[in-house]
């Protein structure tokens, strides 16, 4: 538990975690969701859990970020808030 | 001073957890569109896994897979101080894979409200359903 | 709206954060989460199951009931998202593309119109059609059966390195929906038909809850592995290791389908006919 990377990567965390609300792209929301995932998994691994880390690149920056876009896809791009 | 210095350089991982379910909740309580909200959800579900995982580890301590685990013959006694707790691991197992279902269907449902309504702002579906 | 919320959020925060002295540090060896269950299956998990992968043995084996009706609810939730976005309408009810491969004529059907005579070779295309593209088709074609591999290999080694049922499952998924994305979704669709995806799902749940009724006609209890040791061959700890295995394929092949079945709904809005 190197401190200097865990810093680092809990900033990117919060970073990618109010990206993803604020901005007014839904697909650049989905995007940074996917980011985020990422940043979750390195920080699980950090930790020492490999499982709940594997699991969580898979399904978060795999399949959750796929879902998130075709979802975008066949609804509204924009939004307002 | 210094026992509050070093009070908050030994627990910094639950300001993160603690700061991810405050945007997590904002998020959902405050924001107008569906999928923002949708987004928020999944920003508290990772939040209290991180909380869990946090709590069972150790410092300088092995993986939770015994290496040399196959030879059946003359294996060392195990030592449970070697290694970090694989409990929370396992519970947090069964919550990721919950919460990629709840995200399938919150999306289902998000759609079906943009076919009806036409909109994914909240304030106007409300406007709408007031009008019909 | 806004100020109430945001000085709601700072409240929660701040009772929160007003708890947080009484949490364990981060890595102290006497946390509550160290002491009482888990040292017992650190230290038992080997000599009980033979699998080094303790979360696996933990998860498989010791709070198999628990992944069980995981799998139960994987399975609801992609049967929710069938009976919430399946229309079963003919095909000929909106307006479809059909483009001729060598000259590049395009026709457009109106809704309920029927194609014309003699165009055989007009082949369906989507309403975002782009022209065919050599680097997207070699890269997936190249791919999606290596990814397939790693998948079943994630699967079958989940007991001596990370991986594992599910892993494994979302990764094979996941390449199916690779597949779908570079190509057509019809095309995906000739390949795992919705009807097919539906029926491993089940199968997958079938296998899970088919394993522990057969430990219990066998004579032991719901979910006790060491019972198959008499159909398999082997002595009661390989049984419970076998046993893991049996439950994982259950668990993968329950959660590839469900993935590639939700994202057939979910790109395709329920319509089954174009997609992302």
């Amino acid at each position: 538990m190197i401190w200097p990377v865990d810093l680092i990567i809990m900033v990117l965390v919060m970073i990618c975690g109010i990206g993803a609300i604020m901005v007014r792209d839904l697909l650049g929301a989905a995007i940074l969701f996917g980011a985020y995932s990422f940043m979750m998994c390195l920080l699980w691994a950090i930790m020492g859990a490999v499982d709940v880390a594997f699991t969580e690149a898979s399904v978060g920056a795999g399949v959750s970020a796929v879902f998130f876009v075709a979802a975008v896809f066949r609804t509204s791009r924009r939004t307002k808030d | 001073m210094e026992s509050l210095l070093t009070n908050f350089l030994a627990k910094y991982n639950y300001w993160v957890y603690i700061g991810l379910v405050m945007i997590g909740m904002y998020a959902m309580i405050a924001k107008r569109n569906l999928v923002k909200k949708i987004i928020g959800m999944n920003i508290v579900q990772t939040a209290v896994i991180l909380f869990y995982v946090s709590i069972g580890a150790k410092k300088g301590k092995a993986i939770p897979i015994i290496a040399h685990g196959h030879e059946n013959t003359g294996h060392h006694a195990v030592q449970a101080l070697d290694y970090i707790s694989p409990l929370p691991h396992v519970l947090m197992l069964t919550a990721i894979v919950v919460s990629v279902a709840t995200l399938g269907v919150a999306l289902a449902l998000a759609m079906k409200i943009y076919h009806h309504y036409g909109t994914l702002e909240e304030n106007e579906i409300a406007s709408r359903i007031n009008e019909s | 709206m806004r100020k109430l919320a945001l000085i709601t959020v700072l409240l929660m925060g701040g009772l929160l954060f007003y708890g947080t002295p009484d949490f364990p540090s981060w890595g102290d060896p006497q946390s509550p989460a160290s002491l009482h269950v888990s040292p017992y299956y650190i230290e038992h998990s080997v000599e009980d199951t033979a699998v080094p992968n303790i979360v696996t043995a933990i998860l498989a084996d010791y709070r198999g009931y628990d992944t069980m009706f995981e799998t139960a609810v994987i399975f609801s939730a992609g049967i929710a998202c069938l009976f919430l976005l399946r229309v079963y309408r003919h095909k000929s009810a909106r307006t479809r593309l059909y483009r001729h491969n060598l000259t590049g004529v395009t026709l457009r059907i109106a809704k309920g119109g029927k194609l014309p005579e003699g165009s055989a070779e007009f082949e369906r295309i989507d309403s975002h059609w782009v022209p065919y593209d050599m680097i997207i088709r070699v890269t997936s074609r190249l791919t999606v059966p290596f990814v397939q591999l790693f998948a079943l290999y994630v699967i079958a080694h989940g007991h001596h390195s990370p991986g594992g049922g599910f892993q494994g499952g979302v990764i094979f998924g996941a390449a199916i929906i690779l597949y779908a994305i570079s190509n057509d979704l019809r095309g995906a669709f000739r390949r795992l038909s919705e009807k097919a995806a539906l029926l491993a799902s089940a199968a997958g749940v079938l296998i899970y809850v088919g394993t522990g009724l057969l430990c219990l006609l066998l004579g032991g209890s719901f979910l006790d592995y060491s019972k198959l040791a008499g159909i398999l061959h082997v002595d009661a700890i390989m049984a419970r290791s076998h046993g893991i295995l049996i439950v994982e394929i259950g668990v993968g092949l329950a959660v590839m389908a469900v993935m590639v079945s939700l994202y057939y709904n979910l790109s395709s809005a329920g319509r089954h006919d174009e997609g992302l």
